[in-house]
């Protein structure tokens, strides 16, 4: 769902409870998701990052800052995000990890194969 | 509230201890993704009441949420409306579950339990449990990481047949002394997310 009030280069969708915004900050597109990333949310966001990275912007930062909760499902959605940037030379780098959230990623033994930062700056300079 | 097709006369085996009285809690859901957050949040909170840790509850929850999604995608094709069984059983030591007369006789509603049990059964397709197992985590690719997270996360983990149809996943996961000294029952807080 389109939000016409966000400016060109920006924009906002919905589902449901969960909600991904994007905008241009400084050459790096920047994906905003808010809300718990499950099964139910993580087809739409797989959706949005793809459509986002279709345009192959240079620097994907996907700030999870407003994301609580994640399971192996949004884990999964994160790791082909990250393998179809590399194919296309795509810097992608996550940022603002909630401590629950960098926990499965340590479970799951990829906190070290993807690019984490604590925030978007230090994402724009990484 | 509907029982699952092969326990609804008598209570359900199961290959960690046996289970001779009914849970405590039942939840049947529908495999709909969109119950999870709900599922999640029962869980987690009831695991506070009972004693556990802030970390220990989110744990649960996340192992609640990881088993459910694999009977949705795996068990039942992603088929949304199918049944799922969520039981719960607190445990006084590990194997015995906490009756009324054993809650009655240790103090009634103060008694923290050791342990909890988790049951999970659904009515999809029988698969050999030893088939279920943790794929190669070097191997980076999407999907796959359920079952990890799931042993990971929980103390015991055994998946079976069910008697007739359907699978069973029972997990436990024990509290630790320290989880006493974080318990604060009048600060309650939802484990589904935030």
């Amino acid at each position: 769902m389109a939000d016409s009030s966000i400016r060109p280069g920006q924009f906002s969708s919905q589902e449901g409870a969960f909600a991904v915004r994007a905008e241009q900050r400084g050459g790096a597109t920047v994906v905003l998701p808010t809300g718990e990333i499950d099964l139910n949310a993580s087809p739409f966001l797989r959706q949005e990052l793809k459509r986002i990275q279709t345009s192959r912007p240079q620097r994907l930062i996907v700030d999870l800052a407003g994301v609580p909760y994640m399971d192996s499902s949004g884990v999964a959605t994160l790791v082909e995000a990250m393998q179809f940037a590399r194919k296309n030379s795509t810097k992608l780098v996550l940022c603002g990890m909630q401590d629950k959230v960098r926990s499965i990623f340590e479970i799951a033994r990829l906190e070290t194969v993807f690019t984490i930062v604590p925030d978007v700056d230090a994402a724009m300079s990484v | 509230m509907a029982q699952p097709a092969s326990s609804s006369s008598s209570p359900p085996k199961s290959a960690v201890g046996d289970i001779g009285e009914p849970p405590q809690i039942r939840l049947q859901l529908m495999s709909n993704p969109q119950y999870l957050s709900g599922a999640r949040e029962l869980v987690g909170a009831v695991a506070k009441r009972l004693g556990f840790a802030d970390e220990a509850c989110g744990k649960i929850a996340l192992a609640v949420d990881e088993a459910l999604c694999n009977v949705i995608r795996h068990g039942y094709g992603r088929e949304t409306n199918r049944p799922i069984w969520v039981s719960i059983w607190p445990l006084i030591e590990p194997g015995e579950q906490v009756s009324a007369a054993a809650s009655k006789a240790r103090g009634g509603g103060d008694t923290l339990p050791s342990a909890l049990r988790i049951v999970i059964e659904d009515e999809a397709r029988q698969v050999d449990p030893a088939v279920i197992r943790s794929r190669d985590l070097e191997e980076i690719r999407p999907g796959g990481l359920g079952v990890h997270i799931i042993k990971a996360v929980m103390d015991e983990v055994v998946y079976e047949r069910r008697e007739k149809v359907g699978m069973r996943l029972t997990m436990i996961k024990r509290r630790t002394p320290e989880a006493d000294d974080h318990m604060d029952r009048s600060n309650c807080k939802e484990y589904g997310g935030g």
